[in-house]
């Protein structure tokens, strides 16, 4: 196809989906209106499910089947970079060597690592009473582990990093919460039902199931995103391709 | 005052995303990838979405860069006979 006629082809398109957008948006409530329909009855939702933070009662009570299908496609993910992402037959194993770091970045990253560690079990732990969550707590965690490599080198973060253990963590967790739904299957009647006590409004253990649910989140994507992570630098750190044998060792 | 600030959010991430798309070094895309990750959390933060800020903050800005630039580096590293010179400079910009 030549370049004028995909021009012309991409400019009808543009005005046909321009044009039923616009007749779309002009339907929309107006924008930062006080009363919101969903938002009210959601508010009143999570009130009565005595859970704080009224996102996480959207993502792990009321539309708790949605957060399982997110949760399964980041476990595919990681399940799909390790595949593919593994040692090829032509790919040589290098050892990583130790190497200098400056001072003042072994300093900050060694204080931040601990904090930033905290910062993520936190933002996991209240992800039911203030903003934050089991995925966005996991991100943090496993953002964390990665000043080890920041402090030292990949030796020392390959030491704070046991693979197997966070491989098969990644996958009882990712198991874990279609296992509690079945629970509220067997016990309440309905796939993924907050069958638990619902505990006191604003305390860390209350929700019923939302902080069990978003616990295993916090596990599964804090597990799987370091495994993801350390594929991608076993690739850039460790792996050598067959036509860089000689020039391996100058770094 | 609140409209400024989403107004000013919203012209920040038009600029950024359309400076990401300018940009065609994978190496510097990633950093601008980065500014844009920040400048929609600073729009989630200010139309008062602190959870969908803290996912687009962590992941944005760290994640997603970070694996760009690990692809970019194993994707250059490799020395053929006639790019010595690409080579060193990938290799300058692994030791920052």
């Amino acid at each position: 196809m030549s370049t004028r006629a995909r021009l012309v082809m991409f400019l009808l398109a543009a005005a046909v989906v321009a044009a039923f957008f616009s007749a779309a948006c002009a339907h929309l409530p107006p924008f930062a209106t006080p009363d919101h329909p969903y938002g009210e009855r959601a508010v009143a939702a999570a009130l009565e499910r005595r859970t704080a933070n009224v996102v996480s009662a959207v993502n792990f009570d009321i539309r708790a089947f949605d957060t399982l299908g997110e949760e399964s496609i980041l476990f595919g993910t990681v399940l799909g970079a390790t595949l593919l992402l593994r040692r090829a037959r032509d790919e040589r194993h290098r050892r990583p060597v130790a190497e200098r770091v400056m001072p003042t970045t072994r300093l900050f990253a060694t204080l931040l690592l601990p904090v930033t560690l905290a910062v993520g079990v936190y933002t996991v732990a209240h992800g039911q009473l203030s903003p934050g969550g089991g995925f966005q707590g996991g991100v943090v965690l496993a953002t964390a582990l990665h000043l080890a490599y920041v402090a030292a080198d990949y030796r020392a973060l390959q030491k704070v990093r046991p693979l197997v253990v966070l491989d098969v963590a990644d996958s009882l967790a990712a198991a874990s919460y279609t296992l509690v739904g079945l629970a509220g299957l067997i016990t309440g009647g309905a796939f993924l039902q907050n069958v638990l006590p619902l505990g006191t409004f604003n305390t860390i253990t209350s929700g019923g199931t939302v902080p069990v649910l978003n616990a295993t989140v916090g596990v599964e994507v804090a597990c799987g995103l370091i495994c993801l992570l350390a594929h991608f630098l076993d690739q850039a750190v460790e792996f050598t391709g067959p036509d860089q044998y000689e020039k391996t060792g100058d770094r | 005052m609140n409209a400024w600030l989403i107004g000013a959010a919203v012209v920040f991430v038009v600029l950024a995303a359309t400076t990401a798309v300018l940009t065609r070094d994978p190496a510097r895309q990633a950093v601008v990838l980065a500014v844009l990750g920040l400048g929609l959390a600073v729009m989630f933060a200010v139309l008062q979405a602190p959870d969908v800020a803290l996912s687009q903050l962590a992941v944005g800005t760290a994640l997603t860069p970070l694996l760009i630039l690990l692809t970019v580096r194993k994707v250059t590293h490799r020395p053929t006979r006639e790019s010595g010179g690409e080579h060193d400079r990938s290799r300058k910009r692994d030791q920052r």
